[in-house]
């Protein structure tokens, strides 16, 4: 089996979970994608992008929306709350 | 799996154990209860603080929490022993739940002379229903007859990363198979519950959904005030959470993708197949008490941090979110689903993994919270005593 350093939890994310801490420029390796470089450093359990993300587009994580970027993300970022928010405000 | 071996019950439920439970009425009766089930072979004392002092909500939970216990299906006799005086009547409890259709027998304590004579009156009568529950043989029976409880309970980072989705992969192919799977724990679903809403089989169960999660909601406002942060906001931050949304749907998850069939009360038994929701608190002894009560056979509990905690009714599977938990509790815990992180398996394997560990359960495999003797019970109340 592919040793993989990032979880894709449903193939309708665009983001991974990482398993272990991915330095900056090391490669992010999931078992349903082509490994991608890491642009930041992704600690363990957190996301990274699959994709790019425009701009108040949907962040896609067990195949639903879990927040709304707020900048353009770009493949191999690492995703949270500097540059994503929640949907609806609680 | 098709079909598996279990007690078939009049009520034409199926046990995978099969328990004599000695329950109290009330906690007064809890000193004569535990002796009597040290004695007996096969008994589970299912002691409490409750029964009497409270308002008619928490009345009616007890009591249908312990009603739920005795008809449980893994229960094949039951003793029920009161005090005399109490509020939840010994009597009223026997007599529901002997509408299931099993052996029921009641003692009060003040009416038979003291603890002493109840606890020997007890014991004949235990014994003997120990006695024929020993000669019962198990009979093969449709694999529907499943139902399966979901629970989590010190969770961290990776709960929702591995641990859940195994155990929702795991729902999903139990519902496929006719089972009925419980998810409970509304507090968990503060924040994904238009998730949930999307999967309500109807309108009815849509607004139930709705209902159940928004007084939740309201409730951990109003009691908590400015700490209602540790329960409704993403949690674990450090942990790479984003958001509520992200946290809540991480906790849902356990239950897979099927559609919602009914919302639950607290301890009720489901009327449908399929994926239901039961309205229990996040606390996780409670909320497996009222599993148990619902009448799940198992519970699937998946864990982060490691928990002992295991219902005295249904055996509790304990699944482990990371390799160090496991390795660290491995007397506690089943099933690593830390194996994910480390890259030896998938969640399809895990889950597969989980499958065959539910039917060596079924076969009497003892589950670490067995071995353990964990007993865990707690029911919930909602107002003062008085």
């Amino acid at each position: 089996m592919k040793k993989v350093n990032a979880l894709i939890i449903n193939l309708e994310d665009n983001v991974a979970i990482a398993l272990k801490d991915i330095s900056q420029g090391k490669k992010v390796i999931t078992l349903d994608r082509e490994p991608f470089l890491a642009l930041n450093d992704i600690p363990y359990s957190h996301k990274v992008a699959l994709i790019h993300i425009p701009k108040e587009g949907k962040m896609v994580k067990y195949g639903e929306t879990i927040a709304i970027a707020k900048t353009d993300i770009k493949p191999g970022e690492w995703v949270h709350i500097h540059n994503v928010e929640s949907e609806v405000e609680r | 799996m098709k079909s598996f071996l279990g007690y078939e019950r009049a009520d034409g439920s199926v046990g995978i154990r099969n328990y004599l439970a000695v329950i109290p009425s009330v906690a007064c009766a809890n000193g004569v209860v535990n002796q009597i089930a040290n004695e007996v072979k096969g008994a589970i004392p299912i002691t409490h603080g409750y029964g009497c002092g409270a308002g008619p909500s928490d009345l009616v939970t007890t009591s249908n929490t312990l009603s739920g216990i005795g008809r449980n299906p893994n229960v094949g006799a039951v003793l029920v022993i009161g005090l005399g005086c109490e509020v939840v009547n010994a009597d009223s409890l026997a007599n529901s739940i002997a509408e299931s259709g099993k052996p029921v027998e009641h003692l009060l304590i003040q009416e038979y002379g003291g603890s002493q004579k109840t606890m020997e009156k007890g014991i004949e009568i235990a014994r003997k229903m120990s006695g024929r529950l020993s000669k019962e043989a198990k009979v093969e029976v449709p694999f529907d007859k499943l139902v399966i409880g979901l629970e989590c309970g010190g969770s961290d980072a990776f709960s929702g990363v591995t641990a859940n989705p195994c155990v929702g992969a795991v729902s999903d192919w139990l519902v496929e198979r006719g089972c009925t799977v419980i998810l409970s724990e509304t507090t968990e679903m503060i924040g994904a519950e238009h998730v949930l809403e999307r999967r309500a089989m109807n309108e009815e169960v849509r607004r139930r959904i709705a209902e159940i999660v928004t007084r939740m909601e309201q409730a951990t406002r109003d009691i908590l005030g400015p700490l209602a942060g540790m329960v409704i906001a993403p949690g674990n931050i450090d942990g790479g959470i984003s958001t509520i949304a992200e946290k809540s749907l991480g906790c849902i998850r356990k239950g897979g993708t099927s559609p919602i069939m009914e919302v639950l009360e607290y301890a009720q038994a489901p009327t449908k197949k399929g994926l239901v929701i039961m309205d229990t608190p996040g606390y996780d002894v409670e909320s497996i008490s009222a599993l148990s009560a619902g009448g799940a056979q198992l519970i699937l509990f998946t864990t982060g941090r490691g928990t002992p905690v295991g219902s005295p009714i249904s055996p509790t599977i304990k699944i482990a979110s990371n390799s160090e938990t496991y390795h660290k509790m491995k007397d506690d815990i089943d099933i690593n689903a830390g194996t994910i992180i480390d890259g030896d398996k998938s969640i399809t394997e895990v889950r597969d993994e989980i499958v065959q560990f539910i039917e060596r359960v079924i076969e009497e495999k003892k589950t670490k919270a067995e071995l353990n003797k964990q007993a865990v019970f707690g029911i919930l109340k909602t107002a003062t005593s008085f």
